[in-house]
């Protein structure tokens, strides 16, 4: 295990540094100069060289490079050219929306399309696994901030049940915070829990048709008792990685459902870094989104290989 | 296997896809949204982006069959050509990721093992940690925002996955023995990949093609809902989700033609692939996911 997890940890870092190099190098063709964007169009040349002096423009691009990777490393994201406050707080406060929201989704998705996957393969064939691979399909076909817009229409504007948008913070209360997060995190999870029941059931099936699953009927199992002791639990192996890469994308989503329903998280954040020319909040932003899904891919491949001796050999 | 009958083979699969429910029915509602955007090149029942502000909010009739936004421009009108804005993203977007990832798949598989194969492995595994949304969003901050961004992003998306594709099922035919032969009849990797290869592995990148133009269609939509497509007054569909967001307890006809115009899309290029990957390979029924 241990010259895996180093070969693993290098790569893991080498991946980290090349995706900061990528991120760094398209943010600096930019065309413009964000020291006179900052300072308007009626400044003084001097006041613009000072500014470039002062947030190190002036520096040459490897420098400015190693610069921001350290800063980063010391969780110094920089200062917003908009907000004029450390680019770290502001991120820091907008993930807790969009990481407690994707987190919510993420428990739903899997709550959800667990069972539904395994119903659908125990009962292949019948009426209800038609009817759950049909609604799957849908849900995969539905764009989640649609969906999102759907659920506002039904549950916010006719039945009353939600507000429409806005996050109250948490100090409001964890429940009331929660209640405002439920819609987003619905419309989030539909489709990733249409992917992951799918998975679930096909998974399911590969393991339903193996020898020990043979084995253990004829030494006298019961169906029920097969499928939740043996099937169920080796099915659930490549269950957990799809969970696991899904977690990025809805980190990823969550910037987009936040726009539905008014958020503050780092979806409106980014947006706005984009329209404000705010190009250390966008970079910081893509920067953390691109790590986490790293980090975690890089956590899966370690947990399957924890639970899977024969990945560790072949790596 | 052998080149010569493949135009045989080729006929019979046509009506053998028919013969798959999935993918006639898939194929009926592409084709009629395909049908829609190159008609809307021609001709739409109003002028997509004349603004009638006296018409506005109208509710569905016989006049505007999907009613009008709030600007009355006639929804019905706007989506025929919002469909020719999605379709073209994202089908340009899938020939950027077969263009380019297809030939380093077959390069990489051709040098399997060599510093080669492990760069563009490794520029894959880097690409793929970058959803769509990231690289639109990265495209956008440095350009500004329009169609030609939204393909670009969705296209290196999609250079990785064909890439890959590409490789793991090159890999597989590369020890194959008319491969061997091949070889041995002199012909270097490069033929090898174009001739043997490349027409083996077509069934699969047309599956994955298909798949990936409904991904991008759900990417374009997302990407315009944000204002990171195509700019107004083009129309398209995720830009016209966004308006009706304002307006949805008003007039939620403007959010539900939309909306449905984007599943009916996607399903149907699901429902196609889905044909098509049973009729390709049966034994991949079971593990489409």
């Amino acid at each position: 295990m241990a010259p895996y997890l180093l070969k693993r940890l290098i790569s893991l870092v080498l991946s980290l540094l090349a995706a900061s190099v990528v991120i760094f190098l398209v943010l600096q063709v930019v065309p413009g100069d964000p020291a006179s964007y900052m300072l308007g169009m009626n400044a003084q040349p001097e006041t613009v060289e000072a500014l470039r002096q002062q947030m190190g423009l002036n520096e040459p691009l490897v420098w400015r490079y190693l610069t921001w990777v350290v800063g980063l490393a010391h969780g110094d994201f920089g200062v917003s050219y908009t907000y004029k406050v450390p680019t770290g707080e502001l991120i820091a406060q907008r993930l807790w929306v969009s990481l407690p929201l994707a987190l919510y989704a993420l428990l739903l998705s899997t709550v959800l399309a667990l069972p539904i996957g395994i119903i659908s393969a125990a009962k292949r064939n019948s009426a209800a696994d038609y009817g759950i691979m049909g609604v799957t399909q849908l849900g995969i076909a539905v764009p989640n901030f649609w969906f999102a817009m759907l659920l506002v229409l039904l549950f916010s504007i006719t039945l009353r049940w939600f507000s429409a948008g806005g996050f109250p913070g948490w100090n409001a209360g964890f429940f009331v915070a929660l209640k405002a997060l439920t819609l987003p995190a619905v419309a989030l999870a539909l489709p990733q829990a249409s992917i992951l029941a799918r998975v679930m059931r096909s998974s399911l099936l590969d393991t339903l048709s193996e020898d020990y699953i043979r084995t253990a009927r004829a030494k006298g199992l019961t169906r029920g008792q097969t499928l939740v002791r043996h099937a169920v639990r080796n099915a659930l192996i490549p269950v957990l990685t799809i969970i696991g890469l899904q977690f990025s994308f809805l980190l990823a989503g969550a910037i987009i459902i936040e726009n539905v329903f008014y958020l503050p998280g780092l979806g409106r954040l980014v947006f706005q870094g984009i329209t404000q020319r705010d190009l250390i909040v966008v970079q910081s932003v893509v920067m953390l989104l691109v790590f986490a899904v790293i980090i975690i891919t890089f956590l899966v491949d370690m947990a399957y290989a924890l639970v899977d001796p024969r990945l560790r050999s072949r790596a | 296997m052998s080149v010569g009958t493949l135009p045989e083979v080729k006929r019979g699969l046509v009506g053998a896809a028919f013969q798959s429910k999935s993918f006639a029915l898939g194929f009926a509602v592409t084709a009629v949204f395909i049908l829609a955007a190159l008609l809307s090149l021609i001709w739409t029942p109003y002028d997509a982006t004349a603004l009638a502000v006296s018409d506005k909010l109208k509710a569905p009739s016989g006049l505007h069959w999907f009613g009008t936004d709030h600007f009355g421009r006639d929804i019905f009108s706007m989506i025929m050509v919002g469909a020719r804005t999605s379709i073209a993203v994202a089908f340009v977007a899938v020939g950027i990721g077969i263009a380019a990832g297809v030939p380093l798949g077959l390069w990489a598989a051709a040098k399997q093992g060599s510093l080669v194969d492990e760069i563009i492995m490794r520029a894959n595994d880097l690409v793929f940690a970058f959803p769509a949304l990231l690289i639109a969003i990265l495209i956008t901050a440095v350009f500004g925002p329009s169609a030609i961004n939204a393909i670009i992003a969705i296209g290196i998306f999609n250079i990785p996955v064909f890439a890959r594709l590409a490789r793991g099922a090159a890999l597989t035919l590369w020890t194959r023995e008319y491969i061997f032969a091949a070889r041995v009849a002199g012909k270097g990797a490069v033929r090898i990949s174009a001739e043997h290869i490349l027409p083996n592995i077509m069934n699969l990148l047309i599956v994955q093609g298909t798949i990936q133009f409904s991904l991008g269609i759900l990417a374009d939509a997302a990407l315009s809902y944000v204002g990171l497509g195509a700019q107004p007054p083009t129309p398209s569909w995720g830009r016209m989700l966004a308006d009706a967001q304002t307006m949805i307890s008003l007039a939620p006809h403007m959010a539900l033609f939309p909306g449905a115009a984007i599943v009916l899309t996607v399903l149907g290029l699901n429902l196609m692939g889905d044909g098509l990957r049973d009729l390709f390979d049966p034994k991949l029924r079971r593990s489409r996911s």
